[in-house]
């Protein structure tokens, strides 16, 4: 992480009993892109507002540039904000709304016009400023609220679920552009959003938060390869849960019994452990990891056979469920369709394979 | 068979309700003292008489003092209640606002008699202002339903944007929900003035010796060869009211467009 912007100190928030922000401790680094992700209701948009200076906190400490935000107001504070709904003023025009912030820099009008024009071709509106508000579509009323943000200069920019007013297409075309335009600007962004792709896309790091506490602040690669705990492993992605027994265990080394895999040896040194769900211990595969074999095809780690349960064709992958032999557990697989590979139908035996190394071991 | 049922129910309906009206302008502008048919001819005398009468002219003047001063007090405090309504969570909040409301059904007759003794029993002298605080309590409770919803189509989010850019809480609000609010502002200003102007009872009770043109009016009743003019009088208040009516809710229907919302309620 680069030199630290936002420090929060054992942030905590109380909407009369109900606790929202369970003490969060974290750093946000200069020109990192941050995202708190989590189901709703956990706190991330309390955390981002607190940080603006909407919500004030019960305990505990908001620094900004060093600085200690507890007496200073939210017009005040070095950061500026994408809401949900985009918030454009909806009487003023597009070059009025993007100029906005700066009504009380006291700029001449040229400069003004030109600083407006600016923040319109950073967001690529350029020569959209005299339309009304109200003739724009929805991606370009969330360019238009990126860049009256943007036209500040703040240290950091905060996104309250930018993207999710969006359909499809253009939520992934936005994503991209978001991306680009931190790498342009190069300040903080801090990304609230619940859609796990979206953050694995788009962070540097990222903090999965549950229940108004963060349950694991890593980069998408570890959070998704390491995850810390089964709640943040069944969030992050899909993830196959197979209940397993720890036979033995010796140093590095561990025996398993897993559920419809069978027996095999674990290593505890180089391969991801977690805390183990309610449900106790179990094993993780990602859907990836496993591979259907077709005809020829000979397996590269262990093999069991199993039966077609369910198939869901998307184009450019097929996602299998595959019931395991002993009957119990149903496994989901995602294969590419590759060129002249046929889709298996369902209750057709399907050959699978997987791989050890590939596990994630919750206990 | 149903249909038509419906549609002669229909038709009664607005007959009974617009009949009674539709004849004013008709007898104001007949050229007899005596209000009957046959229709004898056409004048505009009436009009012109209406003009002459100096006690009319203060009666008139009082009146428009009093539905302006009604007008501004009332939205005043309906800006208030609104925006307090939407935008704060407080113990008792729908307890309070149904209390605030309940001006809207009480009896007129009631309102004024209870304001009668408690203004006397405190020693004030009654005139125009006795009757501007008897309007402004009845006219309120119509300010702040079309203030709500000026209130409620405003995204909460806008003020807070504001803020965010560098406005202090209190320019936000005169930068962004005032000009957002402002056709309900003067929809409820209209529809407060309009109340005014029309209203009876409490003035009745609470004008003292300077009458209000209600008042005025009423009292004019009993000379009957002053009927025709009374009545060319009331075709005028009926167009005026009409007319400020329509421009009250072209601004409230204008406000609900330009937060961008779709149109919930109103009165017309």
């Amino acid at each position: 992480m680069t030199q630290p912007i936002i420090d929060l100190r054992d942030v905590q928030k109380f909407y009369g009993d109900y606790h929202a922000l369970r003490g969060i401790t974290a750093t946000i680094g200069q020109g990192e892109f941050f995202s708190l992700l989590g189901p709703s209701g956990c706190g991330k948009t309390t955390l981002l507002r607190t940080i603006a200076g909407f919500e004030d906190l019960s305990s505990g400490t908001v620094l900004i540039g060093g600085q200690d935000m507890a007496r200073v107001p939210a017009n005040q504070r070095p950061t500026n904000m994408v809401f949900q709904s985009y918030a454009i003023f909806p009487h003023l025009s597009v070059a009025q709304n993007v100029g906005f912030g700066l009504r009380r820099a006291g700029l001449d009008k040229a400069t003004l016009a030109a600083r407006v024009e600016e923040a319109l071709e950073m967001v690529g509106l350029s020569g959209y400023g005299k339309r009304s508000a109200h003739a724009l579509s929805g991606g370009q009323r969330q360019r238009v609220a990126l860049a009256r943000a943007l036209i500040l200069k703040p240290k950091v920019l905060l996104l309250d679920e930018p993207l999710s007013a969006l359909d499809k297409k253009l939520r992934e075309q936005m994503q991209v552009e978001l991306i680009r335009l931190q790498r342009l600007v190069g300040i903080t962004f801090i990304l609230v959003t619940h859609d796990q792709e979206e953050a694995l896309v788009m962070s540097d790091r990222i903090a999965v938060m549950f229940d108004g506490q963060i349950a694991q602040l890593d980069d998408p690669e570890t959070l998704y390869r390491r995850p810390k705990t089964h709640r943040v492993a069944d969030f992050i992605g899909m993830m196959n849960f197979l209940p397993a027994r720890i036979l033995s265990e010796d140093g590095e080394r561990a025996t398993l019994e897993i559920s419809g895999l069978g027996r095999t040896e674990f290593d505890l040194g180089t391969c991801p452990t977690a805390t183990a769900g309610p449900d106790g211990t179990a094993v993780g595969l990602r859907p990836e990891t496993l591979t259907l074999l077709f005809d020829g095809q000979t397996a590269t780690g262990r093999q069991v056979i199993g039966t077609v349960e369910e198939v869901v064709y998307y184009g450019d992958m097929t996602y299998y469920d595959i019931r395991l032999p002993d009957g119990d557990q149903v496994v989901r697989v995602s294969m590419r369709n590759l060129f002249g590979r046929p889709v298996l139908e369902i209750g057709a035996p399907a050959r699978l394979s997987w791989d050890p190394g590939a596990l994630v071991l919750f206990r | 068979m149903k249909g038509i049922w419906l549609r002669v129910y229909a038709v009664l309906y607005l007959v009974f309700l617009y009949a009674p009206i539709i004849l004013l302008p008709l007898f104001a502008f007949n050229d007899s003292t005596i209000i009957a048919f046959p229709l004898t001819g056409f004048t505009t005398n009436w009009f012109v008489e209406l003009t002459k009468i100096e006690a009319m002219h203060a009666a008139v003047l009082n009146s428009l003092f009093i539905a302006i001063t009604t007008a501004v007090f009332a939205t005043l405090l309906g800006i208030c209640a609104a925006r307090a309504n939407n935008r704060y969570r407080f113990p008792g909040q729908r307890g309070i606002m149904g209390m605030v409301m309940l001006p809207l059904v009480l009896p007129e007759i009631i309102v004024a008699v209870s304001l009668l003794v408690v203004l006397l029993q405190l020693g004030f002298s009654l005139g125009s202002w006795s009757v501007i605080l008897g309007h402004v309590l009845i006219c309120t409770p119509f300010s702040i339903a079309i203030l709500n919803s000026a209130f409620q189509n405003l995204d909460r989010s806008l003020e807070e944007a504001a803020i965010d850019l560098g406005e202090t809480p209190f320019s936000s609000f005169r930068l962004i929900t005032l000009p957002l609010v402002m056709p309900g502002i003067i929809s409820s200003m209209l529809i407060s003035f309009t109340i005014s102007l029309d209203e009876f009872i409490i003035a009745f009770f609470l004008t003292g010796n300077e009458p209000t043109l209600p008042v005025y009016l009423w009292a004019q009743l009993r000379f009957p060869q002053k009927l025709p003019v009374v009545l060319a009088l009331g075709t005028l208040l009926v167009a005026l009211s009409i007319i400020l009516l329509t421009c009250a809710e072209f601004f409230r229907r204008r406000g609900v467009a330009r937060a961008g919302k779709s149109d919930t309620g109103g009165f017309l």
